[in-house]
């Protein structure tokens, strides 16, 4: 109620009067020479109070760093001056982060030079701790990488101890391998070496092929050339026999250089094949050896047949050297006697045969004389030829004991490599088959001793199974006999274990019924101490105080019946209220509602409608002058007329005198507008209370069925 | 709820105890102002103040019973 207008119209009041009576002039020439100096008073008093309370802020900041934190977050500028009055916040967060990072970023580790094993070590570890900004770290990351993994190798190497003798497995393996490895080599030597062989026998034969032909093609033409000087043809065929000559020659030319070439190719397919056989025979595989030995016999066989194919050619070339120089010198003959007769007669041709009736007595003569001149010329010629005929015949011979001797040695030196080569041959074939012989004979004594080893150890297993045959018999025979007597005490121990089990199982069984049993009774008795307990609690009200609570006990009794649905629906269906602040006794309420009476009896004529205060005064007015019986008996059907309220009251204090609550209550409940108003508060715990005490009937009651059902035996 | 009634009751008296004070006051202090002391202000002042106590204790009375309705403003 705020009197303010009126402190404020007395105020005013006093003031102007105050003006007219001179008693108040000191107080008002105080009030308004205070008045003048009040603004200065005022700055002042505002400057003091803002300076005590900064100064007051910065004290407790230094005393509390938390507030201080508090303080510089809310206020700006305010961190600038606690910092100049109080130096840093220790605990402010944003400092020491940044304080961290500077930590970090300053030290620099100095470079150390790269080929020094330790310095890079070094320069890589800090590489790895620091924070790799700077570029000098990075050349150390560099030059770290490289030493560290040959460190690494040092250490391992370093690390490798001895050499161990190597497991049997390994060496098995490593055999496996080695035989695997020979295989390989030996069958690619030999795919080499048959290649080669083929190769070069096919460029052999070749070769021998083309000097046959060759040799074919220069008989052939010295044939034709001794044909061609001896038999007198006639002068057409002559030609003819010439260019067949030519065309002899030219293939036997064509021939001999097909031969050569032949010749060359052969050699040196033979060239390559020896090579093969050299490396071949480097390799340490035994196997390869009889391989090896079979492709130099073939390769000698093959030099042997092309050499003896080139000597025949080249005997055949000295042959038609000899017929060629004796057709030239024979030519060279013709040719002078031409020359002479053209010489003597040159109107004469060559062929002088058939000239007979041509020719003069003169020419005739002149012809005899010259033939008889060269006659006596070539008898001549023909006696200084026999004397000269020794001489040169010893030159000849001499020339052909040389070249007969420089054949010879070509031929001995040939012949001798060709022997030389069989019988190198021959010896290795003789030690291939040797060794042959020698492995055969050295597995068959090592079968022997394994033969002998196998049988040694077969006669001791047997005098050894004998000896532990006889020693299982004995103890087979010792545990039966045990096994026996402890099988009849299993039998027995069996028979009384079965007996007792089933003794057993028979007192479990009726445990177990009489635990069910017990433990039904259990809970119903539990369920019964519960539901006492809550209705020993509705007894605790006080006269115009609740009970207590009833929550507990309604927890009890959900703790007692949690099986059983019914109780624990009646428990839940308590008011809220009486749980948790307990329901008022029957006394109170009834005391409560004779206070009430009165009020009611004020308030009766209020309904909802119309409710001036005049009504008000009017129904006082009827309260104070009519009077009702206290206590009237109610009767069994309401009419209208029991509606009103004096009549309810009346019903319903006689029914609270009865101890009839709710009737009361239903009585109670038929009013209507302000007096119903009045007395809902009344109505509300006359509810709860009926609504308690309904359900911890029906809880007892229950609860008692259950109790009484439980004696019985199931 | 029945301490209800009591207490409009009280408030209602001491409001209207008041108001007629003020009334009677403002009364007074008007008519020695302006009306040359004359008694009509003050009985004035005295009616209107018990007239509010009255109204505003018939309205409290009435309260429970009053239907307040709020305007919806469409969005």
């Amino acid at each position: 109620y705020s009197l303010s207008p009126c402190y404020v119209s007395l105020a005013l009041y006093k003031c102007l009067y105050g003006r007219a009576h001179p008693t108040n002039l000191q107080h008002h020439r105080h009030y308004t020479s205070g008045e003048s100096s009040g603004a200065a008073k005022v700055v002042a008093v505002g400057l003091v109070t803002l300076g005590s309370s900064i100064g007051g802020t910065v004290l407790y900041a230094k005393w509390d760093p938390k507030f201080r934190t508090a303080v510089e977050k809310n206020i700006p500028y305010s961190d600038w001056l606690l910092g100049m009055a109080l130096g840093p916040n220790p605990y402010s967060p944003v400092t020491a982060h940044k304080k961290q990072v500077s930590k970090f970023i300053t030290p620099k580790y100095p470079t150390t030079p790269p080929d020094h094993l330790n310095g890079s070590l070094l320069c890589s570890l800090n590489s790895v701790l620091c924070f790799c900004v700077s570029e000098e770290c990075k050349e150390c990351h560099h030059h770290g990488d490289t030493p560290v993994p040959a460190m690494v190798e040092a250490v391992d190497s370093m690390t490798e101890g001895p050499l161990k003798e190597r497991p049997a497995e390994e060496v098995t393996a490593r055999l496996a391998q080695q035989e695997q490895e020979d295989q390989d080599i030996l069958a690619s030597v030999s795919a080499s070496l048959e290649e080669s062989l083929a190769s070069s026998a096919k460029t052999t034969l070749q070769a021998i092929g083309a000097q046959e032909a060759a040799l074919q093609a220069i008989g052939s033409h010295t044939h034709k050339l001794k044909e061609a000087m001896e038999a007198e043809v006639p002068p057409d065929q002559k030609s003819a026999q010439w260019r067949d000559l030519e065309t002899a020659l030219a293939e036997r030319r064509s021939t001999v250089n097909d031969a050569g070439a032949a010749l060359l190719k052969a050699r040196d397919a033979l060239d390559s094949l020896r090579s093969v056989i050299d490396k071949a025979k480097e390799s340490k595989v035994a196997a390869v050896q009889p391989l090896v030995l079979a492709a130099e016999e073939n390769l000698h066989s093959m030099v042997v047949d092309l050499d003896q194919a080139v000597t025949k050619v080249q005997s055949a070339e000295s042959e038609a050297k000899i017929v060629s120089q004796y057709t030239e010198l024979v030519n060279e003959a013709k040719r002078q006697f031409q020359k002479e007769l053209s010489s003597l007669t040159p109107e004469i041709q060559a062929n002088w045969k058939g000239l007979t009736g041509k020719l003069s007595a003169d020419d005739l003569n002149a012809l005899i004389a010259h033939a008889h001149r060269r006659i006596d010329q070539l008898n001549r010629e023909l006696a200084e030829q026999r004397v000269r005929e020794q001489v040169h015949i010893e030159a000849a011979l001499e020339q052909q004991k040389l070249e007969d001797q420089k054949a010879l040695d070509k031929a001995v030196h040939t012949a001798t490599q060709h022997s030389k080569e069989e019988a190198r041959l021959e010896q290795e074939r003789k030690l291939s088959e040797l060794r042959e012989v020698m492995e055969a004979e050295m597995r068959t004594q090592l079968r022997r001793q394994a033969a002998a080893h196998t049988d040694h150890l077969r006669d001791i297993l047997k005098v050894q199974e004998q000896e532990l045959r006889s020693e299982a018999e004995q103890m087979l025979e010792q545990e039966t006999h045990y096994r026996q007597l402890t099988q009849e005490q299993l039998d027995n121990f069996t028979l009384d274990m079965n007996a007792a089990y089933a003794r057993l199982k028979g007192m479990e069984e009726a445990i177990d019924s009489h635990v069910i049993a017990e433990e039904e009774a259990r809970k119903a008795h539990q369920l019964w101490l519960s539901v006492e307990a809550l209705s020993y609690t509705l007894k605790t009200a006080g006269s115009d105080l609740p009970t207590k609570p009833l929550e507990s006990a309604v927890q009890a009794i959900q703790d007692s019946c949690c099986n059983n649905e019914f109780a624990l629906a009646l428990a839940s269906a308590l008011p809220e209220e009486s749980l948790r602040r307990g329901v008022y006794s029957e006394a109170s309420l009834r005391s409560r509602f004779n206070s009430l009476r009165s009020m009611v009896r004020r308030v009766a004529l209020i309904d909802e409608s119309h409710n001036s205060l005049y009504q008000y005064f009017l129904s006082y007015l009827q309260a104070a002058l009519l009077f009702e019986e206290k206590q009237a008996m109610p009767p069994t059907q309401l009419t209208n007329e029991d509606l009103d309220p004096f009549k309810l009251l009346s019903y319903a204090s006689y029914c609270l005198e009865h101890e009839d609550l709710e009737l009361a209550a239903k009585f109670v409940n038929q009013l209507r507008g302000e007096a119903r108003r009045v007395v809902q508060d009344w109505l509300t715990e006359a509810r709860l209370t009926l609504e308690t005490r309904q359900v911890v009937t029906l809880l007892s009651a229950y609860a008692n069925a259950v109790g009484l059902g439980t004696t019985q035996a199931p | 709820m029945a301490d209800e009634h009591g207490r409009k009751w009280d408030r209602c008296l001491a409001d209207t105890a008041v108001k007629t004070v003020t009334g009677i006051s403002v009364g007074i202090v008007l008519s020695v102002l302006f009306f040359k002391r004359r008694t009509w202000p003050v009985s004035l002042g005295s009616g209107m103040g018990l007239g509010m106590g009255y109204s505003n204790c018939q309205h409290d009375f009435r309260s429970p019973y009053l239907l307040h309705g709020n305007m919806v403003k469409d969005q």
